[in-house]
């Protein structure tokens, strides 16, 4: 069972926690692995602080619980940070993804934290530039990807044109793809 | 029955539900929505928007509204489902009884989930455990995949001639329902020859062969009427591992009442229903690791409980734990606990029994706690003194 790769993502209501956890665990489907994609369960407000998780394994997915050792977190708000301790729990050699303008080393500073592996991206600049709105997740998505190969980059973008297909424009999903990978370019490691 | 391929999808439970009433393409599907149940009855009335599926769906005003219309559709000789959640059951309640004793195999989607007071919409099992004596057949779901492929053996469950009781599959509420899945579809063709084409025996719609149904009832035949009942619940004993059987020779996914897990040399062994059976899994295999003697029972048949399986499954474990996910207020122990006991009191046994009470109102199960159990099972056996009967797990006191 060593070889679940377990995500948990911050974030908040209205931004795409949930359909990020979703589409990273949709995304693998079509390379034959197991996932379980689901958020914390509560009644979902915009604005509010919200969980959600997505687990990855190449055997079926057993265990039915949240996840409190995660192997990578994803923050997608970087008003989060300070607010909600996203990184308890995360394994020594984990991996911590956030939507900040910080770099990873002030990142580390502020959360005083000296373990695991930190990235940091601007995705609420790219998501401006690119989506025009502040909904962050396909470029978080992105981070991740660079951050951990949990799924590969062509199955991600296949899947966000699958999702995103039916529901709006073609240049809308371009954008999304777009935000996608400049966000994979510009996360920074540290 | 050739076994046929599944084509692998991403669905979390409410929608793999869904899926399923939509290959079954019920006559009359009678629902209202309720969290966390809603999403099935939002999709399958896309269903039916779109016309790939020509039931007819009635958007009721209630709970009582929807089971009254499973009822009338079911006597008049359709195939009627219903999908609901906590209160929605709760709603429904006198009608329950009224499915079960005029001997309608109606279907029913159970997303578990607690009742209020306090307010909780998240999962535990009192609405279904509550509704243990209404005479429905329950089956209990571990995963998405099993919440998918119980939709569809329910119906086989429920319509046949040695059973005709109304059946519901439950499938954890949010932990199930909303969780997102990997999970193998039939084809549609598949899904609809193997439900097959129901037959009424007797429908009030057949003028040429007259019936009654819901009559008056009283001290002359009541009685019969409900030992029938029991007959049928015996005979589902036999039905339900029939179905899943021949579900498992067109699918490769076998089930029966029950099913141990590392359970035949076991010493150690706990009882457990619905999606914590999956988390318990996994700490077997490191207990298993570790050298501890740890063992499973999943319960999949709750009504009609196969008691005399689960004695001689357990009858010669040293200390059992059985997980109930619901509570009997000021009863010595809850629901499955109750089971277990009579199970192997009536069966000559006597092993330490343990009951812990777990996941209420939605609280996380996670191995650590499940780990907790068999440790104190590892005691209980080493000292040989059972302590308290009664357990919770994962609460503050």
């Amino acid at each position: 069972m060593s070889d679940i790769t377990e995500i948990r993502w911050h974030g908040r209501g209205g931004q795409g926690v949930v359909t990020a956890s979703e589409l990273l665990a949709e995304a693998v489907l079509e390379e034959g692995k197991h996932f379980q994609a689901f958020p914390d369960y509560g009644p979902e407000r915009m604005g509010a602080p919200i969980r959600a998780y997505t687990r990855i394994s190449s055997s079926p997915i057993r265990q039915h619980c949240q996840i409190t050792e995660p192997d990578a977190v994803v923050v997608l708000d970087p008003t989060l940070i300070g607010v909600v301790d996203f990184t308890e729990g995360l394994k020594d050699q984990g991996v911590l993804v956030v939507n900040t303008r910080l770099s990873p080393i002030e990142l580390r500073r502020k959360l005083e934290l000296d373990k695991g592996k930190v990235f940091a991206v601007d995705a609420t600049r790219i998501a401006m530039d690119t989506i025009g709105r502040n909904i962050p997740n396909m470029p978080m998505i992105g981070a991740l990807l660079r951050a951990i190969e949990v799924v590969g980059k062509e199955s991600m973008c296949h899947e966000i044109r699958n999702r995103l297909g039916t529901r709006v424009a073609s240049e809308v999903v371009e954008a999304n793809i777009e935000a996608f990978e400049r966000a994979y370019n510009e996360t920074k490691e540290g | 029955m050739a076994k046929v391929m599944g084509k692998p999808v991403a669905l979390n439970g409410d929608r793999a539900v869904a899926e399923a009433m939509r290959q079954m393409n019920p006559d009359v599907v009678a629902a209202y929505p309720i969290t966390p149940q809603t999403e099935i009855v939002m999709r399958f009335s896309e269903f039916v928007a779109n016309g790939e599926v020509d039931t007819e769906f009635i958007p009721v005003e209630s709970e009582h509204a929807a089971m009254s219309a499973c009822v009338g559709a079911c006597a008049a000789g359709g195939r009627a489902q219903t999908a609901t959640s906590g209160a929605g059951l709760a709603f429904m309640w006198e009608v329950l009884w009224v499915a079960s004793g005029t001997r309608l195999p109606i279907v029913m989607h159970m997303v578990n989930r607690s009742f209020s007071a306090p307010l909780n919409i998240l999962c535990d099992h009192s609405d279904s455990m509550g509704a243990r004596d209404a005479g429905w057949v329950q089956l209990y779901d571990e995963t998405v995949q099993e919440a998918y492929d119980n939709a569809i053996q329910s119906v086989r469950i429920a319509e046949h001639p040695d059973v005709m009781l109304p059946t519901l599959h439950a499938l954890d509420g949010f932990i199930l329902g909303h969780n997102l899945e990997r999970l193998e579809l039939l084809p549609d063709e598949a899904v609809k020859q193997f439900i097959g084409t129901y037959k009424p025996m007797y429908s009030l719609l057949d003028l040429d062969r007259p019936v009654t149904y819901g009559p008056m009832d009283y001290h002359d035949y009541f009685f019969e009427h409900k030992r029938q009942q029991v007959a049928a619940m015996e005979r589902a004993l036999e039905v339900v591992p029939l179905i899943g059987e021949e579900y498992g020779r067109l699918t490769g996914r076998y089930y029966g009442l029950m099913e141990g897990y590392r359970l035949e040399d076991a010493e150690l062994a706990t009882v457990v229903l619905g999606s914590t059976v999956g988390t318990t899994r996994v700490v077997v295999d490191e207990l298993r690791d570790q050298g501890v003697k740890a063992g499973l029972l999943k319960i999949r048949c709750f009504r009609p409980f196969p008691a005399a399986m689960v004695a001689e499954a357990l009858g010669d474990k040293k200390a059992i734990a059985v997980l109930d996910r619901s509570l009997s207020f000021g009863g010595q122990g809850n629901p499955l606990f109750f089971e277990v006991c009579t199970a192997l009191f009536s069966h000559g046994f006597s092993p330490k029994v343990v009951n812990y009470v777990y996941g209420l109102g939605g609280r996380d199960t996670v191995p650590a706690q499940i780990r907790q159990v068999y440790h104190e099972l590892i005691k209980i056996d080493r000292e040989g003194v059972t302590g308290p009967t009664l357990r919770y797990l994962g609460v503050r006191e």
